[in-house]
């Protein structure tokens, strides 16, 4: 993949403004995780006025929930799951400076609509690739809801974390692009 | 009449679901190759070889392939013939899943429907069994995963609906699942029977060897035209576009009600996970 852009969070307007759905990016650094239950208690949070146990400004969320840690490694198997889930929650996060989330398949209107706003990006991962993609996390963490098991928050330091851009900052949405490209009538 | 101790049952089920998160079965390689063969998208032949490469490393390091190693669903042929001593048949099954999911590290995703409070061992386990001549018992492992389970469906169609109607639904279930299944997916199809026996039957029809036609030769063409379909949809890889979005179509076909079409549409990703063993 020589063709693909390197991100290191955290990342500003700057960095996520020009990348453009169907770009192939390769993430090192930091990253954080979490799924529905986490997502939920994030969005509660925020709803109470309350401060968030993790600062979301400038980051990006990878929904996972991996597979138990067996000794000596670093994390279980890491793929993404699906996405929509998390639809009703991450324009709240979005809105407090979230610049990027990793995950599987098609997000909302509501969810689009915040990125473009706000300036973030939706970034696939491949479904079900989850022994690759732990190969290239080199260290995990669980900073909050340790209590949730897999669905806990984990800082993730991640190498060459590949993944494709979905919906850009433009409102475009690679989805619905590259179907339309190779559907036959 | 033949005697299986209970303990043996725990034991091949623990087997069974750590073989099947490791390693993913050769119809299924054999199918995502053929698919990269098959593949114009770029981006879907990317995914195609990271897939490939995935299976590579789980079965290697013995690393589960997918984070979702999924709900354990335990098909039971059980001998007549055969008595289970020492202990209880459920039981020994779930005790399996118990010591197969801890052991291997697997990832446990079973909660309490309300409070998603997690079971913390994978069980229970759905567990399906069937009485049959002979007295051996043969156990098959699905390990579903939650992200194809969910695109799932029964519908009861009309009976004026028929065959068109059939194939219409299963390709629009597909089309309208996307990305989310996790594709190339392989599509199960139950017709007929009730409303569970149709969802059996599209379950069922997951366990057949990858691809396998359906002997009968009216389902064989059922299942090349909604493949063909599917495969029109330009869904492709991870849903990113491309031309190979389901590997394979299985139907099987049951008498039903003079008053009904059920038709259940049960979608397994790629990471097609059933093992199988016989005591």
């Amino acid at each position: 993949m020589s063709d693909a852009i390197v991100l290191t969070p955290p990342l500003t307007d700057d960095d996520v403004k020009d990348l453009r759905a169907g770009d192939r990016v390769l993430i090192s650094g930091t990253i954080l995780t979490g799924r529905d239950a986490a997502h939920k208690r994030l969005v509660d949070l925020v709803n109470r006025g309350e401060e968030l146990p993790v600062d979301v400004k400038g980051q990006i969320i990878y929904f996972v929930g991996p597979t138990p840690t067996r000794p000596g490694e670093a994390i279980g198997s890491a793929g993404p799951t699906t996405s929509y889930r998390m639809d009703a929650y991450s324009p709240i996060l979005i809105e407090k400076g979230l610049k990027g989330m990793i995950g599987k398949g098609s997000r909302s209107r509501e969810v689009i609509d915040a990125m473009v706003k706000h300036k973030a990006v939706y970034f696939a991962a491949v479904g079900g690739a989850a022994a690759l993609i732990s190969r290239r996390i080199e260290s995990s963490e669980v900073i909050a809801y340790e209590e949730l098991g897999p669905e806990a928050i984990r800082r993730l330091v991640v190498r060459d974390f590949p993944v494709i851009v979905v919906n850009d900052t433009e409102g475009n949405d690679l989805y619905e692009q590259g179907v339309k490209e190779y559907a036959i009538k | 009449m033949r005697e299986i101790a209970a303990q043996e049952i725990t034991q091949a089920v623990k087997d069974l679901s750590m073989e099947a998160a490791y390693h993913l079965g050769d119809d299924v390689v054999e199918a995502l190759e053929k698919g990269l063969e098959a593949e114009t998208s770029p981006t879907g032949q990317d995914i195609l070889k990271q897939l490939l490469e995935n299976a590579r490393i789980a079965a290697e390091g013995k690393f589960p392939m997918c984070q979702d190693t999924g709900f354990a669903v335990i098909f039971v042929e059980l001998g007549q013939d055969v008595r289970i001593k020492g202990g209880d048949l459920n039981e020994a099954i779930h005790e399996g899943v118990r010591q197969g999911y801890k052991e291997a590290f697997l990832r446990k995703s079973v909660c309490h429907p309300f409070t998603r409070k997690n079971t913390g061992d994978n069980t229970p386990a759905i567990i399906h069994v069937k009485i049959v001549p002979g007295e051996r018992v043969r156990l098959t492992l699905a390990g579903k995963g939650g992200g194809s389970e969910n695109m799932s469906r029964v519908m009861m169609l009309k009976p004026s609906d028929g065959k068109e109607g059939i194939i219409e639904y299963v390709v629009q279930r597909v089309k309208e699942s996307g990305p989310n299944p996790c594709p190339p997916t392989i599509v199960g199809v139950g017709i007929g029977g009730t409303f569970e026996k149709a969802a059996m039957l599209a379950k069922e029809s997951l366990l057949r060897h990858q691809g396998e036609p359906n002997p009968d030769p009216e389902l064989a063409e059922m299942e090349r035209t909604i493949l063909e379909r599917i495969n029109k949809l330009g869904i492709g890889p991870g849903g990113l576009g491309g031309r190979v979005t389901t590997l394979a179509v299985h139907v099987e076909m049951h008498p039903c009600h003079i008053a009904s079409l059920p038709v259940a549409v049960n979608i397994n990703c790629h990471a097609h996970r059933h093992k199988e063993t016989v005591i």
